[in-house]
């Protein structure tokens, strides 16, 4: 089996998602993996890709393809995989590779599954569904076999390979793949994250006790790097804003990290986060439906433990 | 201008997969996918009071039509739905070939799409049905704007926004931070109902049964399984050394 | 000094929904007639109608492109119905004629058996139906699936139904009704318009028709606009019910009553529970209650959950799964409770929204369709050439007193009053009246309005089970699965006093199936405020009963049932 694995950049660094998904192809048998990298001076990149996992690296350098967009990138996948005869690409998702993966399917007529979590080396994806509360085994009926990874997926580790062989690509790019042109650029204000981006959300519920008890949530959520979220029970008392409101009714959420404060746990609230990667939860009530679906519970009293534990990450982090 | 919007009729509510037939159980009531509301919204907003038209196109079995007669009641022009036994179980592949060779016929100026299905989680469908149509593609789109034959896109990414110019014909996904969609209102629902709407088939749009379907898909679903069991769950009791303990967890999870 | 939940009246003034319309009048939404609700009894409306227009196409020319609009604030037909149900067929066959047989309507066959119990703690008596529970020949339904089946008979003979609009305010020109004005849409928690507000319009009609069921918004305010209240107040039941996939199939209908209610008088615990099959694989039981109790820390949802851990219904239930819940008020006050008029100008009264319900029969599902009929008859009536529309819609009146409907509901009239003396002298006294067809006068017993009723404590919520997530649940998650999603950041649909006795707090708190109320904080005397969550209100009108007041919200929100 062949591998084209597509690596994102972003200025002079190669995106963790994508050597994630490197590492895990290197690691499905006698693959033969190759990267393919595209943008202005990434072949300066090329050798990083090989060492987690990529015995050649496809490069497509050029002014062309400076601009974050995806059809030309698909010009280049498609001609590297066509020529080079490889039956399956994989790619990490990001708001490019999405786009490139889709485009790409429909240049090749080739299958692509998303949202996958895993793969085995005979090629079954694994997918959650319906909010993660079922996994599905989804496969392809032909090659090239496309997929797509949820970002997270898989750890990048590198190894003490070799230099990788870089090929220089020279690919004709469509007539639409050159016409969008990115015009200007603003970077994201650093106000913290908002929380439908966020990775990391703390919330509070009711267990906080008062509304002046909010201010637990925040700073620890600001010692994370992360947003701040509410259930739907504060906001209708009035505690914190409905735009934080997280739950069935208000913002549905997937964050690598879910700190719930003083959250019972209700049907309503699980739905808006239940398929965060890790759930932290602290609540007074050990009965407390949420420590049915958290990863790590803690029965006490957030007033006790919140402060402590924003203390220890803000020394780890400083460290 | 005429803007095409491509919506999807997904299941309400808590859906559950059939398994026998391993496909999403779309048997219970089914409503317009929220997020092509944002769609059509805005192509509601880029017509304003001008004299464009806005198509709402949908691939979808008949109760599909539901949906596009909500769009109807906000005040889109036209519906056609591409309906047919042989589409059913249309993968990525084979859904941007139906899709495509409908908005062929349409020959739009602009084709808008939501952000993603509620149904399947999809996020991918319009980059697909550009290739197809061979048009510019800028998805994620938080706002939008069209001056003469040009398009453009303030275009949320993770690090920020792009600022993207394209010329028409061209295809976006727009984001459903870019705006509110309205309520139909009374008249606008009851209007639906004599506004145009063309059910069309397979070979209305011109694509064999063989191309559509599950006999037209690349991708299959092989079975159900349980999600993998949340690791093992952990849990402390009393305020001491919970503090520390936690930390030591998330930086175990890499997660500071 | 006992405390009642009518010390507290809530912030509602019904003459302000009434008003003139408003929209210029090139604005205003013609229709002929124009029926508030998409229930059996507003789609049997609808559906007569169509059959009259088809006959008469000359009548179906003058009411312009919508002879006849249904309006139904829930999502879909269906969305906002709960009940048992086992339906007499008497009035399908009136409505149909034959067009349509029993068999072509979605239900679960009729009723094979009949078991009557009267239950203890940990037994039961099985006893022979009271005549008034005997269901032969009667048909088991969901009463949702069966609306959604009626729409699109309505809609095959030319009704346009409108789901997710609201009807809030009476349109009343010169004396008549000529319409409602619907519900604004996207308006913020303090009313404030939003992006996307969307205002109501003005929709006029020639007729029109409440069928909005038990507490109809606009039929309070029509019979108080038109003083058309009967002789006793109106008073209700509330039931909440679930639906089970269950292993092995029920055949028979079942009715208990006893336990977990409390006999004695001075509690009023009136009601008893009903466990009907759903063909082979699903069953619904239902608990109902009187409205009339006295004690704060009734909670018809939890003896519901009580009810199902009583032996031989838990082993009903084992290996099975529960797959929908729903609760809503029933009308109870039967024959001296229905108003004096069914009609004013412009307007007809039916169903459930003025109490048609056969309480020791539990029926009340063919009365509505039956009344609904009826209307037809005679909205159509009205709409002749050289018609008189007064006339012609008093002749409602006399059509349902010369009905059925009327002829049942007066068999039984004082029944539900003689159960304020207790179970066993109620059922004494219910069985010699049943057995005399109503010829036994006991003598007009009056019936107080549910929140006067004086409020106790007796530490009932000690015997509620905790939920246990397979056989009993907790209210959130039983709102959950009524499909509730309403949006939250609208303006608060109920109207109560914010500040109460904290009998009437608690009251409410375990009353409402739907945890919409909370104690707050206390004000340091006996007072505390209470605090509301209209967004988990599935809108089943038990706190109109009980001293507050349900308004409709925006349209669309609420409960989406689809097997109840």
């Amino acid at each position: 089996m062949s591998i084209l694995v597509f690596v994102e950049h972003h200025g002079n660094e190669l995106q963790k998602g994508s050597l994630g998904v490197l590492t895990k192809a290197a690691s499905l048998g006698d693959a033969d993996v190759a990267a393919v990298l595209v943008g202005a001076g990434v072949t300066a990149l090329a050798s990083e890709a090989g060492k987690f996992g990529a015995a050649k690296v496809f490069v497509a350098d050029g002014d062309a393809f400076e601009p974050p967009l995806p059809q030309a990138r698909v010009d280049v996948l498609a001609k590297v995989a066509q020529e080079n005869g490889y039956d399956t690409i994989l790619l990490a998702n990001s708001v490019l590779a999405a786009d490139i993966a889709a485009g790409l399917s429909a240049r090749l007529d080739a299958g692509l599954n998303w949202d996958l979590v895993d793969i085995t080396s005979d090629f079954t994806g694994k997918r959650p569904a319906l909010q993660d509360s079922v996994y599905v085994d989804v496969g392809w009926t032909s090659t090239p076999r496309i997929a797509l990874f949820r970002a997270g997926s898989f750890d990048a580790a590198a190894t003490a390979g070799g230099e990788p062989e870089v090929v220089d690509v020279a690919a004709e790019l469509s007539p639409h793949s050159q016409s969008a042109k990115v015009v200007g650029q603003e970077l994201e204000e650093s106000t913290g994250p908002s929380i439908e981006d966020a990775d990391i959300i703390v919330a509070g519920g009711r267990g906080l006790g008062a509304p002046e008890s909010f201010t637990l949530a925040e700073e620890l959520a600001r010692a994370l790097g992360g947003a701040v979220g509410a259930t739907r029970a504060v906001v209708d008392a009035g505690w914190y804003p409905y735009a934080a409101q997280i739950g069935q009714t208000g913002k549905v959420v997937s964050p690598k990290l879910y700190v719930a404060l003083g959250i019972s746990g209700a049907i309503q609230h699980k739905v808006g986060m239940q398929s965060s990667n890790v759930i932290v939860a602290i609540n007074k009530d050990p009965n407390a439906p949420i420590f049915e679906f958290s990863d790590l519970g803690v029965v006490g009293d957030v007033h006790e433990v919140v402060p402590k534990l924003t203390e220890l990450v803000k020394q780890r982090k400083s460290a | 201008m005429k803007i095409a919007v491509c919506v999807k009729h997904v299941p309400e509510g808590s859906s559950k997969i059939d398994a026998a037939s391993k496909r999403l159980d779309r048997s219970g009531e089914g409503a317009l996918n929220r997020f092509d509301a944002n769609a059509v919204e805005e192509a509601l907003r880029l017509k304003g009071d001008g004299d464009s038209e806005v198509v709402v196109v949908s691939l979808g079995p008949p109760k599909a039509a539901d949906s596009l007669r909500k769009a109807l009641a906000m005040g889109a022009d036209r519906a056609v739905l591409v309906s047919d036994d042989a589409a059913a179980g249309s993968d990525l592949v084979a859904t941007s070939r139906l899709l495509g060779k409908a908005l062929e016929r349409e020959a739009a100026d602009l084709v808008l799409f939501g952000q993603q299905a509620s149904d399947s989680d999809g996020a991918v469908l319009w980059a697909a049905v550009a290739e197809r149509l061979q048009r510019p593609v800028v998805s994620q789109a938080a706002e939008l704007a069209v001056d003469g034959g040009t398009l453009r896109v303030k275009r949320q990414t993770e690090f920020g926004y792009d600022i993207i110019e394209a010329p028409l014909p061209a295809v976006v996904a727009v984001s459903d931070a870019i705006n509110e969609p309205r309520y139909p209102s009374l008249k606008g629902i009851m209007g639906a109902k004599k506004k145009p709407f063309d059910t069309l088939s397979l070979q209305d749009v011109g694509v064999d049964a063989a191309d559509a379907g599950e006999a037209g898909s690349r991708t299959t679903v092989i079975g159900l399984g349980e999600p993998p069991a949340r690791g093992d769950a952990r849990k402390i009791e009393g305020d001491g050394d919970a503090a520390q303990a936690i930390v030591d967890f998330l930086a175990e999870k890499r997660l500071i | 000094m006992a405390v009642h939940a009518s010390d507290y009246p809530p912030p509602f003034v019904a003459s302000q929904f009434v008003a003139e319309p408003t929209d210029p009048v090139d604005e205003r939404i013609e229709v002929g007639v124009l029926i508030v609700g998409a229930g059996p009894a507003g789609l049997a409306c609808a559906i007569r109608l169509g059959q009259l227009l088809e006959e008469h196409p000359e009548v179906a020319d003058r009411l312009g492109d919508v002879p006849v609009a249904v309006v139904e604030k829930g999502k879909q037909p269906g969305s906002h119905l709960v009940s048992g149900a086992v339906i007499n067929p008497r009035a399908f066959h009136r409505l149909f004629k034959g067009r349509y047989r029993l068999e072509d309507l979605p239900s679960y066959g009729p009723v094979h058996g009949e078991a009557v119990y009267v239950l203890a703690r940990r037994n039961s008596l099985r006893i022979p139906p009271p005549p008034t529970m005997r269901n032969h020949g009667n048909w088991i339904f969901s009463l949702s699936q069966l609306a959604r089946w009626l729409a699109e008979r309505a809609e095959e003979g030319g009704a346009m139904i409108l789901p997710e609009t609201s009807a809030v305010t009476l349109l009343v020109s010169h004396g008549r009704v000529v319409g409602i004005r619907t519900g604004d849409k996207g308006r913020g928690r303090d009313g404030e318009p939003m992006g996307n507000y969307e205002p109501g319009a003005d929709l006029v009609a020639k007729v029109t028709v409440l069928a909005e069921g038990t507490q109809g918004h606009l039929t309070g305010v029509a019979l108080d606009r038109f003083g058309l209240g009967g002789s006793e107040p109106q008073v209700w039941e509330l039931g909440v019910k679930e639906v089970w996939r269950v292993p092995r199939p029920l055949r028979s209908v079942v009715h208990t009553m006893g336990w977990p209610l409390r006999t004695r008088a001075r509690y009023r615990e009136f009601g008893g529970s009903f466990i009907y099959p759903m063909g082979d694989e699903m069953l619904t039981i239902g608990m109902v209650v009187g409205l009339d109790y006295r004690d704060v820390e009734l909670s018809p949802h939890d003896l519901l959950q009580e009810l199902k851990t009583h032996p031989k219904i838990a082993k009903l239930l084992q290996g099975g799964e529960r797959i929908g819940w729903g609760a809503k008020t029933i009308p109870s006050g039967g024959f001296h409770a229905l108003p004096q008029r069914l009609h004013a100008p412009g307007l007809l009264l039916c169903g459930d929204g003025v109490g048609m319900v056969n309480v020791p029969r539990l029926k009340g599902i063919h009365y509505a369709i039956e009344s609904g009929r009826l209307a037809a008859e005679s909205a159509f009536a009205s709409l002749q050439r050289g018609a008189t529309p007064a006339t012609s819609l008093a002749s409602y009146d006399a059509a349902v007193r010369e009905s059925f409907i009327y002829r049942d509901l007066e068999e039984v009239r004082d029944m539900r009053q003689v159960f304020g003396r207790g179970f066993f002298v109620g059922g004494a006294l219910a069985s010699a009246m049943t057995v005399s067809k109503g010829r036994l006068e006991i003598g007009k017993l009056r019936a107080e309005p549910d929140a006067e009723q004086p409020l106790i404590r007796t530490g009932r919520a000690a015997t509620y089970p905790a939920a246990d997530g397979k056989l009993t649940f907790d209210k959130l998650s039983s709102v959950f699965l009524s499909g509730n999603k309403t949006r939250d950041d609208q303006p608060s649909h109920i109207r109560v006093a914010q500040k109460v006795h904290r009998d009437v707090a608690d009251l409410w708190v375990h009353m409402c199936p739907a945890q919409v109320y909370e104690v707050g904080p206390s004000d340091g005397d006996e007072t505390v405020t209470v605090q509301v969550s209209p967004s988990n209100c599935v809108q089943c009108g038990a706190i109109t009963a009980k001293g507050g007041r349900l308004t409709p919200p925006e349209g669309g929100s609420g409960p989406e049932y689809t097997l109840t």
